[in-house]
């Protein structure tokens, strides 16, 4: 007989009914969209990026106006390495996503001194100043037009990738389905149930010993080796990185999708990321100054009305149904 | 030395507009703890709206500076009410992602309306061209600037210091709880210092349409600077925020005439070593935001 509290918790490690058919939709992507697959890996990446911002800013509770200093730290290492000969992917992947984790580490130590306006600060100062040196260095990083004349290689030496993005496609959600993986389990694990609790209760959380500096000194350089991964999928697919991997709209969009898919849910990222990007596509086909003047009044509606964003909402509509069940 | 002498002026002249924009967001901070990344929005709302009432209306250029510090004030009332004040007691993540929304509609507003351009004015004439004060040729309009950044000062030192409407921001700003056992009417207290602080903005952002050249990114462009000069001056400090507004303006515009190719590195660096070696500002309280 396994105690009850034992077999919830088993429960929670289990993959769901929804989480698989998640995943499968992406897979049944590839076969039922083929036109479609360079925006969908977009999407995938975007979504990996958000949840790398998820674990620090839904988990942790650290705020942040600069995440994007590791996505493009990563989108212009991928880029660099292959012009420097190392044009195998998977190689150029882990490299990048060591160098945004250095980074991370370091920088790690100068956010986590500070409470909330000086982490926003300081991230947003660090976030600038990349920014500006990807601007000035103009003889490694191109400057304003972008890094160019990126050759990557053979997929482990075999798939080489297309125009119509098929390799790139299933790499990437390969790659992020992995990372993936790996965020949930940490996260299910006692470790992101103690980071939930620094988030909610930090005093509490050093009375009942759990070492806050160093578990947030951490995360902060995993989600930091996530972002360069996604910088560097981007790089890899797309063969191509823009100055904009640094900007400041990179950073702020992301909140804003991880705010739309809802923080703390591990799908969020993916989500909000769909949905924001489906939203932007079709509005600034439109018209691009009109993209930002929704993009102003979803935040502000968002901040009042939109509480756990779209997996929040559902989660709610879900327990409401299985409520109504029990008790006609 | 003499170069050196119109530089500290210019930047003087620099520091007294950026000190005038964001004295309101220090007081915003240091009352409420509201983290107000919008600030720059009411700037630039007025430096517009002195673009359209010279240019479209004709008015004077000193008669409409009241004219702006007065509908930039109310308009700040009805956004406090309608959207900053439900947020009061939100995360600051929250209130972050408001402002951040605000900007970017006013970005986008303010593109549809004037366009992406730069929005010329004309100043009069006496206060154009240049005037020697011991060899050193100095801008008219910069002296003018100084004397309003001044004589606004005095009156903010004067209103808190002397006054019982003063005394009130004081102890709200210091203990808001006691406060408020007291009998003073903090949201009343802050809402008006809130369209106080807005409409001195947006005056600076109208003295400053030369200067700090308008464009619709306005808001962004300077949050940095704003955030930094409250930062580093201490939430709720008027002199402070004075000392570190006209130091961050010499220190600005020094480095872009000396070191010109560093362009905005020294900044972003000066703010986050500052902020490491002093996470509770120059001249502020430790109150922790």
């Amino acid at each position: 007989m396994i105690p009850p509290h034992i077999a919830q918790l088993a429960r929670r490690e289990r993959w769901s009914r929804a989480e698989i058919a998640f995943w499968l939709a992406w897979l049944a992507v590839y076969f039922l969209l083929p036109k479609h697959l360079m925006f969908a890996s977009q999407i995938l990446i975007t979504g990996l990026f958000a949840l790398s911002l998820d674990l620090i800013l839904g988990y942790a509770g650290i705020v942040t106006l600069g995440h994007a200093a590791f996505f493009g730290l990563g989108a212009y290492s991928a880029g660099l390495l292959t012009k420097y000969g190392i044009t195998e992917p998977l190689i150029g992947l882990l490299l990048s996503g060591v160098v945004a984790g250095i980074f991370g580490f370091l920088t790690s130590f100068l956010v986590l001194r500070g409470r909330d306006l000086s982490r926003l600060m300081i991230t947003l100062g660090i976030g600038l100043l990349l920014f500006e040196l990807a601007n000035r260095l103009t003889d490694i990083t191109g400057g304003v037009d972008g890094l160019q004349g990126i050759a990557v290689g053979r997929l482990l030496g075999l798939f080489e990738f297309d125009l119509y993005g098929k390799t790139a496609y299933l790499y990437v959600l390969l790659v992020c389905f992995g990372l993936f993986a790996v965020a949930r389990a940490l996260m299910l694990a006692p470790y992101g149930l103690s980071l939930r609790s620094i988030r909610d209760n930090p005093q509490r959380a050093i009375a009942i010993g759990i070492p806050i500096r160093a578990r947030l000194t951490n995360i902060y350089t995993f989600a930091a080796v996530i972002a360069g991964i996604a910088g560097a999928l981007l790089t890899q697919t797309t063969q191509f990185v823009a100055i904009d991997a640094f900007g400041f709209q990179r950073s702020a969009d992301l909140l804003i999708m991880l705010l739309v898919g809802g923080t703390a849910t591990l799908y969020g990222g993916f989500v909000g990321a769909a949905a924001f990007l489906l939203a932007q596509n079709w509005l600034s086909s439109i018209n691009a100054e009109y993209w930002l003047f929704w993009l102003g009044i979803l935040l502000i509606v968002a901040t009042r009305y939109l509480r756990g964003g779209i997996i929040g909402g559902l989660a709610r509509f879900a327990r409401r149904r299985a409520d109504a069940g029990k008790n006609p | 030395m003499l170069s050196f002498l119109g530089l500290l002026f210019d930047g003087l002249a620099y520091g007294t507009l950026l000190f005038l924009i964001s004295v309101g967001l220090s007081v915003t901070l240091g009352l409420m703890g509201f983290i107000n990344l919008g600030h720059g929005v009411f700037a630039m709302a007025g430096g517009y709206l002195l673009v359209v009432l010279m240019s479209r209306a004709g008015l004077p250029f000193l008669a409409a500076l009241p004219l702006i510090f007065c509908a930039v004030a109310a308009a700040s009332l009805v956004l406090e009410r309608s959207l900053y004040r439900p947020l009061y007691k939100s995360s600051h993540l929250d209130q972050v992602l408001l402002t951040v929304g605000i900007i970017f509609v006013a970005i986008a507003g303010a593109t549809y309306i004037w366009g992406p351009g730069q929005q010329p004015v004309n100043i009069p004439e006496w206060l154009q061209g240049q005037f020697n004060l011991g060899g050193v040729d100095l801008s008219r309009y910069r002296l003018f600037l100084m004397a309003v950044g001044a004589a606004i000062t005095l009156g903010l030192v004067f209103g808190l210091e002397r006054t019982r409407f003063g005394a009130r921001v004081r102890a709200s700003v210091e203990r808001q709880r006691t406060a408020a056992a007291m009998g003073i009417h903090v949201e009343r207290v802050f809402q008006i210092t809130f369209a106080v602080g807005s409409g001195l903005a947006g005056l600076g952002g109208a003295l400053g349409v030369d200067v700090l050249s308008l464009d619709p990114h306005f808001p962004l462009k300077y949050l940095v600077y704003f955030l930094l000069i409250v930062v580093v001056g201490g939430p709720g400090s008027i002199l402070g925020t004075l000392f570190a507004a006209l130091l961050l303006g010499v220190a600005d515009t020094a480095g872009k005439y000396y070191i010109p190719e560093t362009g905005a590195f020294i900044i972003y660096g000066v703010m986050i070593v500052l902020l490491l070696v002093a996470p509770h500002g120059l001249m502020g309280r430790k109150k922790e935001i």
